[in-house]
């Protein structure tokens, strides 16, 4: 595979994560720091760059581990890694930004079993080159942190009028207290859930290609949108089931 | 042969009332609570109503233009508005009726899919939006008429309260919400006309009653009843809130289920809950647990799943 060849599938997949594949308004994965932490533009901001030093190094780790780590003991394989980059994380926060540890409290440890992390290692990083992989968590965390931002910017200034904690709003205007309220992150997320929807259908019918970039199949086709697709399938075809895993042990005894 | 049976497709049986008659009468029954508010706070109460119905019927306008599917004329939109109104404390600023309007219709109502889908009661669900949005301003009951707390929060202070002012309605508190006479006045002309019966409010006024003695922590004491009863939203809830057709059960011992349900929960908030006032939320509560107790409550169709047949 030729540099130029990498770099435009590097380009691809930080395009790919930022707007075709966004995480938290096209796959809708991650949710609970989504609704939890963005009662202001700085925790939101935070948490997604959390996410993403996670998920990029994490990536990278997985992808050039794939060939080594056995297929049955996958998944916990992904966390041992995902989990030591999280605390590696946690301990950093705590040390140089203790304003922001405190304000994402729990949700830290936590991002442990982001399932965008857990998703991006067992659909793309197991199956992909270290350099794409890198470039698929940045996309993807990158997708994560202005999706965070976008929600906690909105609520920050319907919620309190200040944006980053400048107050931006008139004095005249009062904050409705329940957008930093857990309702309110419902309400954020769906209307710009619904206008990025809006935008996406109107650019569909004006015939812009909405399609997912064709050369860059993720594997993933329970989130693939792509129409006769030859490759469409749900399951690795050689993934051993569950169920035989248990009959062979129960034979061996 | 001339024909005698005229064949058609259902309904068969048609009915003269329509959904505009029904909502007219909600809105005539409401006019004695909203004519007592207007005299009781002044002219700034009928600022308010007006504010707020001119949000909710524009609102309905406006997406009823974007949809291309006008639905003001049923009048729903109206009743929204006048009951959300009747729920908003005098001295609130203006704005907060337009703001509240826009919340129950478009938030609420319509993007739910309009009249009849809707899963809560668009105008509880906006003073409960307003309630936690701003608590101080909905909470504030102070204006020129009054100044002292509402009757149920001086009751919850253990002061005495004057339960004769509570039922004819001189008393602080919601605009549309101080005098049962008035409300109840209304329900009576809601009840005579076949819009409501009496199957909800009585099992949610009833049950609470009962909760009341029980929990209440005063025993047999009829004045501290009475003034729960009069007190609140209690009444304006229980006769025009509960009741709407879309929010409440269909099946009859489901209604039962749900008043008694209501008045429970509204004891638990008045009675153990921080706040003096809890019907807004008790009947949200219900609203959301209207599919249940109807799957529960459902009968039986006549000749199926009898004893002999075993049920699923």
């Amino acid at each position: 595979m030729g540099k130029t060849n990498s770099m435009t599938s590097a380009g691809e997949r930080l395009v790919n994560g930022l707007v075709k594949e966004n995480p938290t308004f096209v796959l809708m994965l991650g949710m609970c720091p989504t609704l939890a932490v963005t009662t202001s533009a700085m925790n939101g901001f935070g948490m997604g760059a959390t996410t993403l030093v996670v998920l990029a190094l994490s990536n990278l780790i997985i992808s050039l581990l794939r060939n080594i780590i056995p297929k049955k003991v996958r998944i916990p394989a992904f966390i041992v890694i995902i989990a030591s980059f999280v605390t590696v994380v946690q301990l950093l926060l705590e040390a140089y930004l203790p304003f922001l540890n405190d304000a994402l409290g729990v949700y830290i440890p936590l991002i442990v079993v982001n399932c965008i992390i857990l998703g991006r290692a067992e659909s793309y990083a197991y199956s992909n080159s270290p350099v794409s992989s890198l470039f698929d968590g940045i996309g993807m965390g990158l997708g994560f942190t202005v999706a965070l931002t976008c929600i906690g910017a909105v609520r920050e200034v319907l919620g309190t009028g200040k944006i980053f904690g400048a107050k931006i709003m008139p004095q005249a205007f009062t904050p409705i207290g329940i957008f930093v309220l857990a309702p309110g992150a419902f309400f954020v997320l769906a209307v710009l859930c619904a206008l990025q929807n809006f935008v996406k259908i109107r650019g569909a019918r004006a015939g812009k290609d909405t399609s997912k970039i064709g050369s860059g199949c993720s594997e993933d086709c329970m989130h693939c949108g792509e129409k006769g697709c030859g490759k469409r399938k749900f399951y690795d075809d050689d993934d051993d089931l569950a169920v035989e895993d248990l009959s062979e042990t129960e034979d061996a005894e | 042969m001339d024909r005698k049976l005229k064949v058609s497709s259902n309904p068969h049986i048609r009915s003269k009332v329509t959904t505009n008659a029904i909502m007219m009468a909600v809105v005539l029954a409401l006019l004695p609570a909203a004519g007592f508010g207007i005299y009781n706070f002044g002219i700034r109460a009928l600022l308010h109503i007006l504010i707020t119905v001119a949000s909710t019927v524009l609102t309905e306008f406006l997406f009823g233009l974007y949809k291309k599917k006008l639905t003001i004329t049923d009048l729903s939109a109206v009743v929204t508005g006048l009951l959300l109104a009747l729920n908003l404390p005098v001295g609130a600023p203006l704005w907060i009726g337009a703001m509240g309007g826009v919340f129950a219709i478009l938030v609420v109502k319509m993007l739910f899919g309009g009249l009849g889908q809707n899963f809560m009661n668009p105008a509880l669900a906006a003073r409960c939006f307003l309630l936690i949005s701003f608590p101080a301003l909905m909470t504030n009951f102070a204006c020129d008429a009054y100044t002292g707390a509402t009757p149920l929060a001086a009751l919850k202070a253990g002061e005495a309260v004057n339960v004769t002012d509570m039922i004819i309605g001189r008393t602080a508190g919601t605009i549309g919400e101080t005098s049962m006479v008035a409300i109840v006045a209304g329900a009576c002309l809601l009840i005579l006309l076949g819009v409501i019966d009496l199957k909800i409010p009585g099992s949610y006024i009833v049950s609470f009653a009962v909760f009341v003695l029980l929990f209440g922590g005063r025993g047999l004491d009829f004045q501290y009843l009475s003034a729960q009863l009069a007190g609140g939203g209690l009444m304006l809830g229980a006769f025009f809130m509960a009741t709407d057709y879309v929010t409440r059960p269909i099946t009859s011992r489901g209604q039962y289920v749900f008043g008694i349900f209501l008045g429970i929960m509204t004891g638990i908030f008045r009675i153990f809950g921080p706040g003096a006032e809890g019907v807004s939320y008790a009947i949200i509560l219900g609203n959301l647990l209207v599919p249940l107790i109807e799957k529960v409550t459902m009968p039986r169709a006549f000749g199926k799943g009898g004893a002999g047949h075993g049920r699923k």
